[in-house]
């Protein structure tokens, strides 16, 4: 790109550092709210500059709760919502390479058909058949456990249809220059397929794991025991408290603790994601 | 150490095309046997059936005394070098040669004395834990001679292994495998569309066309004496110039020895001369354009009289169009009328169709 001259330059960075303040500031206040006191906040005396209760207001949050008579620390939520990204996460991507190494690599019957149906549980999300799902996970006896949370979101169309698209980048060549290595379906599979994912499986976990994180609905629907309760479940119900005020500090310090795995998992996969996304290398 | 043999094999595939109608090859053991032909001739699908890629449709392939048809690719005891190479580009250099061997259960040390000695002779010792993209063209080719070579295979497979490469580079890598092929003394079938590669390095020239052997020789015989019109174009560069004997001009000149007929002089064969050699065939030239090489000169000359060439493909040249190769850099001027004869012995007569050579 050319450098731009002086005055035009200017104005440039002024847009984005205005884009850059609306985007942060929210965080920003959540930030700052979870270091004061929860009688100024309530009075609607809070201010803007952080204030001095970050290390009580840190350790309640973590390792005690809210004040109310259903309290449930929030290491607890962060260690279920953890598991239950992870095993989201590794799960489609294990789930979805191997229906894609199927779908590419093997002639069987109704191989087309079966890609399609594949692709078409594209329009069908957890939203749209949450009754079923929830009657088949209640009949499996799985609510309130990890497998309860985890399996109905663990196929992927999305993944499997990337996998694909990948695969067939792949040239033959390899495959044929394998099979004359004496390498089977599965050698070829361990050596060499997943190898050449490993940046496309990077990219996904980073996608996966925060879309597993994220999750509120299906969460909030199978568990009912407090000690299994997701951290979005439990900021949610921090909020709505019936007889005693709503402990902002507390909230708000959830909700960055909330934050920091999936900035984590950002900034630790960042340069495999970004590999993943426009490597051509084969 | 085995020889390699084709019986009448077809390839059809489904939907019915036929891609190989019935080769009959023999390559005997040490033997380097060359399929040339222009793209679309079948050329690659004979290799990937050999190598076993590919089904048979019929008849059979026998790779030392056994009928392949049936087997594994890894079980034929056969290496392929591919034109894209083909290497693992996760592993390294000494893991892409040693893949092959690992899975086949060799034990580790073994691995390594070989994979070194093949490394050795290949001039990679010093890139061993490198990988792939880290090569030039030039080095991939070499690590894919490499794994093929540490696998001590009855037989080496090439798919237009120099394509890829630059001109000078194909040269030096052309007479590489040449060298490497002699001394390992592996039979050995290769495949390209190039002409020159195909007469450099071939014991055995199998040209094709069609899905069909033209023609199978020593490549000077086949140079010499090639059996129909498309492999007296095909072989040689620049190619032979064919023209129909119906004319009265060549008809009055060779008399009753080929009745509407084609003949075909190679360029290299025309002297510049008044004379006409007993039996030869002399034609009036006006020349066209000229082409300096160097060592030596292409004269591209029109026909005096306005007639029809026969059709051969490929490399044909237009009708009329006659080219001359003289030694040197003297060439007359453009546009200068000239005579150009060629002696009996250098002229080859074939059929009206081109499909025989008539003898005599």
């Amino acid at each position: 790109m050319v450098e731009q001259e002086g005055f035009r330059r200017y104005v440039a960075h002024i847009i984005l550092w205005i884009g850059i303040a609306i985007v942060a500031f929210p965080v920003y206040i959540a930030i700052v709210a979870s270091t004061q006191d929860n009688a100024l906040i309530a009075n609607g005396q809070m201010s803007l500059l952080p204030g001095g209760h970050f290390f009580e207001v840190y350790y309640q949050t973590i390792f005690v709760g809210t004040s109310g008579s259903t309290r449930e620390p929030v290491y607890n939520m962060m260690l279920n919502s953890l598991v239950m990204a992870l095993l989201i996460a590794v799960g489609k991507i294990a789930i979805s390479i191997i229906s894609a190494y199927g779908i590419v690599y093997f002639r069987f019957p109704f191989r087309m058909p079966i890609f399609w149906i594949i692709f078409i549980t594209l329009m069908l999300p957890v939203e749209v058949r949450i009754y079923p799902t929830y009657k088949i996970v209640a009949d499996l006896h799985m609510l309130d456990s990890y497998a309860g949370l985890a399996l109905p979101l663990i196929a992927s169309a999305t993944a499997t249809l990337l996998f694909r698209q990948f695969f067939m980048t792949v040239p033959d060549e390899l495959l044929e220059a394998s099979r004359i290595d004496g390498a089977g379906p599965l050698r070829f599979f361990w050596d060499t397929l997943l190898p050449l994912s490993r940046t496309n499986m990077a990219a996904l976990f980073v996608i996966l794991f925060i879309l597993g994180w994220n999750q509120y609905l299906w969460p909030l629907l199978i568990t009912t025991r407090d000690d299994m309760q997701t951290i979005q479940v439990g900021i949610r119900k921090m909020i709505t408290t019936t007889d005693a005020l709503t402990e902002w500090p507390v909230v708000m310090a959830t909700a960055v603790l909330a934050m920091l795995p999936p900035v984590f998992v950002v900034v630790a996969m960042q340069k495999l994601f970004v590999r993943g996304l426009v490597e051509t290398e084969k | 150490m085995a020889n390699v043999t084709l019986r009448n094999v077809r390839k059809t595939y489904t939907g019915g095309f036929e891609a190989i109608k019935g080769v009959n090859v023999d390559v005997g053991d040490g033997q380097f046997c060359v399929l040339v032909g222009p793209s679309g001739c079948g050329k690659s699908t004979l290799l990937r059936m050999v190598a076993g890629l590919e089904t048979v449709s019929g008849g059979e392939i026998d790779i030392g005394g056994r009928v392949v048809n049936q087997v594994e690719p890894a079980d034929r005891d056969i290496a392929m070098v591919f034109q894209n190479y083909a290497l693992y580009p996760h592993m390294s250099v000494f893991n892409n040669m040693a893949y092959g061997l690992r899975n086949r259960g060799m034990a580790e040390t073994e691995v390594k004395t070989r994979v070194d000695e093949a490394a050795r002779v290949l001039e990679l010792s010093a890139m061993l834990e490198r990988k792939p993209r880290q090569l030039s063209g030039g080095q991939r080719q070499r690590v894919a001679m490499g794994r093929a070579i540490v696998r001590q295979p009855k037989v080496f497979l090439f798919d237009e292994p120099l394509s890829n490469l630059d001109a000078k580079l194909r040269i030096a890598m052309r007479v590489e495998i040449r060298k490497l092929q002699r001394r390992l003394n592996t039979t050995s079938i290769y495949v390209t569309h190039d002409q020159l590669e195909a007469m450099t390095l071939a014991d055995i020239l199998v040209v094709m066309n069609g899905g069909q052997v033209e023609q199978i020789g020593n490549p000077l015989a086949i140079y010499e004496k090639p059996a129909t019109t498309f492999v007296a174009s095909f072989i040689g560069a620049p190619p032979m110039n064919l023209m129909s004997m119906r004319t009265e001009e060549i008809k009055s000149q060779l008399g009753s020895a080929g009745e509407a007929g084609i003949l075909g002089i190679r360029p290299e064969d025309f002297v510049i001369t008044d004379q006409t050699p007993a039996g030869g065939v002399a034609l009036p030239l006006t020349v066209e354009a000229i082409e300096r090489v160097g060592a030596e000169t292409f004269i591209y000359g029109s026909r005096a009289e306005d007639e029809q060439r026969v059709a051969a493909t490929p490399g044909e040249l237009p009708p009329g169009e006659v080219i001359v190769r003289v030694p040197g850099t003297e060439a007359p001027a453009i546009g200068q009328k000239i005579r150009v004869a060629a002696v009996r012995q250098k002229l080859h007569l074939f059929s009206g169709d081109g499909r025989t050579r008539i003898e005599g």
